[in-house]
C-alpha cells in the first residue's frame, strides 16, 4: 500500500514538474515520436535514483535537467564512474539515439557505469520515457538529433547475432589481441576489465563498438575488424576467464 | 631426431584432437629456440609453453636478467616513472616450464639446426624464433662510436645507458643545452624521439627553466608531428628548437671530446647530446644470414618466417614489417602470430588467421598523452596497413588525461602479457 501510495505521489510531482517546464521547451516535443505524457509515468523507473525540474540536484544520480546535448559526464558536482568519464571524453554526448541505446541496456554502452540499472526493454517505452525527458532540456532547436546530419540510430543486436554459439578455441587465440591491453587477470590499472561478463553484455558492446555507437578510437578498429562469430567467439572465452 | 618429429606431426595433424597432441608429451617433444627476451621473444616463449600444454619445449635464450623495457623508459627520464617500475625479470616464465638461459646467442647454424651460446653451449631447435631487437649503426654519425657513447648516450635500449642519460641531464648547468641527434628511418619506436624531448623538456622546466633543447633531425617530418609541436608550444614555449634537415639539422659530425654537435660547417657547444645512430637488425640476425642489404630481416607476413629459412621466424625490430612500426605492442601482436604458426607446424594445431595490429601511446606533459594506431593485415607482399586512427590537436585535457591514463594500463596489460 505504503509503495502505491508513493508511487502516486511520485507521479503527481513529476507531473507537475512536467507541466512547469512544458512551456519552455513547447516546440520540442512534436519532433520526438514518442508520448511525453505516457513517459511521465515511466519516469517511475529513474526517480529513486535521478532528479528532474526545477531545483533538481544530483542524488544517487546526477540531476537530468538540460540533459539533450549535453556531453556525458558533465553535470558539475557528480562523481561519475570511470567509464562514464571516458565516454564523456571520447565524445558520448546524450541525444534521443544515444539514451535509446543506454537505456535499452545501460552496461552495452557504458561498461562499468554506476546506473545498476537492467534497462527498458521495448522501444516505444524507450521513446515515451525520451519524450519527457526532453522536456527538460531548452533550445530545442540546438540539440544534436534535431539537425539533418545526425546519425540514424543503428539497430540493436539482432537476436540472431546473440544466439550465435562461440567458440572458446577461437576465441582463446583471438583473445591474443585484447590481452596486450585489457589483462587476462581482470586487473583494472588503467584500462578496463574484460573477464567474466555475460556473452550477451560483451557481444552487445562489441558490436557498439563495431557499429561505432560507442567512441573509443581503439576498439572501434579492433571490433570493427571482428565477424560476428569472432565477436562471439571471445564472448565464450572471456565468460569463463575467471 | 627429425624424423621422429616428423612422424609426430603426421600422426598429430591425423588426429581430430590434434590440440592436445599428448603423444608429444615426453620422449621427443618438438624443440623452439628464442633468442631475445624483450616483447617479441618473451611473449612468443610465453604463448608456445602456455597453449602448447607442454607439447613442445621452449628454450628462451636471453643475456639479461633484468630486463628494462624501453617503452616508458622516456617516462622515467621525465620523472613519471622509477627505473625499478619498467623492470622485469624471468621468474614467471622459468616457472610456466621455459627454459630460460642467460647468456648471448653468438651464432647459428641453419644446416644442423644449431644455435652456438658465448658461454660455449649449444641449443639445438626444430623451429628457432629470432627477436633480437636493433644494433646501431656505429658508423651513421661521424664522430661518434660506441667508445663515444658514454660521452653521447643513446639510451635506445633501456636501462645503464637510460640512466647515464638522465644523470647528464641532472648535471646540466642552468641554462644549459641538451642536443639530440636523432636517428633516420627505419627505427625503433617512430615517436620515441619526440616523446623523449617532451620528457626532458618536462624535468628541465622544473629543475633548470632557462635550459633549451635542441633536435638535430635528419628526416623532414616525424610521427606525431603536429601533436608534439602543439603540445611543444603550449606546455615548453621558447625551449624547444627542431632543425629539420635542410635547415641545420643534417650534421656532419660530432665531437664527444669537445661536447661539440657540427652542422653546417658549424659547431654548437652543447651539455648533454643524446647520439641515436641508424639502426640494424641486432647482430646475431645479421651473423644467422636472416638480414638482408637494408640491415633488417625480410619476412613472410602470414607466419613471420623467416623468408631465408622456413624453420625460422623473425620478429619485431629486427625485421622488416611492411607498414608496422618498430614498437613493443607491434612485437607482441607479431609473436602471437608466430607462436601459433609455431605451434601449427610442430602439433598440428589449428593456425587461425594471423591478426595485427599495434597502438603507440606518447606522453607530452603531465596528463597529456596522445596516441596513434593501426590495424594491418597479412598480404604476400607485407604487413600492410588497413584502417588507423590518431589523437587531434585541439583535443580537450580531460580527453588527454584520460589517455595517458589508458597508457598506464596499457604497460601494466602488456608486461603481463610479456613476462607472465
Amino acid at each position: 500500500m505504503g509503495a502505491l501510495r508513493l508511487l502516486l505521489t511520485a507521479l503527481a510531482l513529476a507531473l507537475a514538474a512536467a507541466g512547469a517546464r512544458a512551456e519552455l521547451a513547447a516546440d520540442a516535443v512534436h519532433d520526438l515520436p514518442g508520448d511525453p505524457e505516457r513517459g511521465a509515468g515511466l519516469w517511475r523507473l529513474c526517480q529513486s535514483c535521478h532528479a528532474l525540474g526545477e531545483g533538481a540536484r544530483n542524488r544517487v544520480g546526477p540531476h537530468l535537467n538540460e540533459l539533450f546535448g549535453r556531453r556525458a559526464a558533465t553535470v558539475a558536482g557528480y562523481r561519475y564512474s570511470k567509464d562514464m568519464r571516458r565516454a564523456g571524453a571520447d565524445g558520448l554526448t546524450w541525444t534521443a539515439d544515444t539514451l535509446h541505446v543506454y537505456l535499452e541496456n545501460p552496461r552495452s554502452l557504458v561498461t562499468g557505469t554506476r546506473m545498476a540499472f537492467r534497462g527498458i526493454p521495448e522501444e516505444a517505452d524507450r521513446a515515451d520515457l525520451i519524450a519527457y525527458l526532453r522536456r527538460f532540456s531548452a533550445s530545442p532547436r540546438d540539440i544534436p538529433e534535431a539537425a539533418p546530419t545526425a546519425p540514424p540510430r543503428d539497430p540493436d543486436v539482432a537476436p540472431a547475432i546473440l544466439a550465435i554459439e562461440g567458440d572458446p578455441a577461437y576465441g582463446e587465440y583471438l583473445a591474443g589481441e585484447c590481452v596486450t591491453c585489457h589483462q587476462a587477470s581482470g586487473t583494472d590499472e588503467g584500462i578496463p576489465s574484460i573477464t567474466g561478463w555475460p556473452e550477451r553484455d560483451f557481444v552487445t558492446a562489441l558490436h557498439a563498438y563495431k557499429n561505432r555507437h560507442r567512441p573509443h578510437p581503439v576498439m572501434q578498429l579492433i571490433a570493427g575488424n571482428l565477424s560476428e562469430e569472432e565477436i562471439a567467439a571471445l564472448a565464450a572465452f572471456f565468460r569463463g576467464v575467471d | 631426431m627429425r624424423v621422429t618429429r616428423r612422424r609426430l606431426i603426421g600422426s598429430a595433424a591425423a588426429g581430430a584432437a590434434a590440440l592436445a597432441a599428448p603423444a608429444a608429451i615426453g620422449a621427443a617433444r618438438p624443440h623452439v629456440v628464442v633468442i631475445g627476451g624483450g616483447a617479441g621473444g618473451a611473449t612468443a616463449a610465453r604463448y608456445l609453453a602456455r597453449d602448447g600444454k607442454g607439447a613442445i619445449a621452449v628454450t628462451l635464450v636471453e643475456p639479461t636478467r633484468t630486463y628494462h623495457t624501453c617503452f616508458f623508459s622516456n617516462l622515467y627520464l621525465g620523472g613519471f616513472r622509477t627505473l625499478e617500475s619498467i623492470a622485469h625479470s624471468y621468474g614467471r616464465l622459468a616457472a610456466m616450464g621455459i627454459n630460460v638461459v642467460h647468456d648471448w646467442a653468438v651464432g647459428i647454424d641453419r644446416d644442423t639446426r644449431t644455435v652456438a651460446l658465448a658461454g660455449g653451449g649449444s641449443l639445438g631447435y626444430d623451429r628457432l624464433i629470432v627477436a633480437p631487437g636493433i644494433d646501431f649503426r656505429w658508423d651513421s654519425v661521424p664522430g661518434h662510436g660506441i667508445a663515444a657513447q658514454n660521452a653521447m648516450p643513446h639510451a635506445w635500449k633501456a636501462g645503464s645507458q637510460t640512466e647515464l642519460l638522465k644523470a647528464q641531464i641532472a648535471s646540466m648547468p642552468e641554462g644549459g643545452v641538451f642536443a639530440m641527434v636523432a636517428p633516420p628511418n627505419p627505427y625503433r619506436c617512430p615517436p620515441g624521439p619526440y616523446e623523449r624531448v617532451s620528457m626532458v623538456a618536462h624535468q628541465l622546466s622544473r629543475t633548470n627553466p632557462t635550459a633549451k633543447i635542441m633536435i638535430f633531425d635528419p628526416k623532414p617530418k616525424f610521427s606525431k608531428q603536429a601533436l608534439f609541436e602543439e603540445g611543444w608550444a603550449a606546455h615548453y614555449p621558447g625551449m624547444i628548437e627542431w632543425l629539420e634537415p635542410d635547415f641545420g639539422g643534417r650534421i656532419d659530425e660530432v665531437r664527444p671530446d669537445a661536447m661539440e654537435i657540427v652542422s653546417d660547417g658549424e659547431a654548437v657547444k652543447v651539455d648533454v647530446a643524446n647520439v641515436i645512430p641508424a639502426q640494424k637488425a641486432g647482430r646475431i640476425a645479421e651473423i644467422a644470414g636472416l638480414a638482408d642489404a637494408s640491415g633488417f630481416c625480410p619476412i613472410v607476413p602470414a607466419t613471420m618466417q623467416s623468408r631465408m629459412d622456413p624453420a625460422v621466424h623473425v620478429l619485431g625490430d629486427a625485421t622488416i614489417a611492411g607498414d608496422m612500426p618498430k614498437s613493443g605492442f607491434s612485437a607482441n601482436s607479431q609473436a602471437k602470430v608466430a607462436a601459433m604458426a609455431v605451434r601449427a607446424a610442430l602439433t598440428g594445431s589449428t593456425a587461425f588467421p594471423p591478426r595485427f595490429s599495434n597502438t603507440c601511446w606518447s606522453l607530452i606533459a603531465t596528463g597529456d598523452g596522445v596516441k596513434v594506431g593501426a590495424r594491418y593485415e597479412a598480404t604476400e607482399e607485407k604487413i600492410a596497413k588497413t584502417e588507423g586512427f590518431i589523437s587531434q590537436t585541439g583535443e580537450d585535457a580531460e580527453l588527454r588525461r584520460q589517455t595517458y591514463e589508458e597508457s598506464l594500463g596499457w604497460y601494466a596489460g602488456i608486461t603481463a602479457d610479456i613476462f607472465g
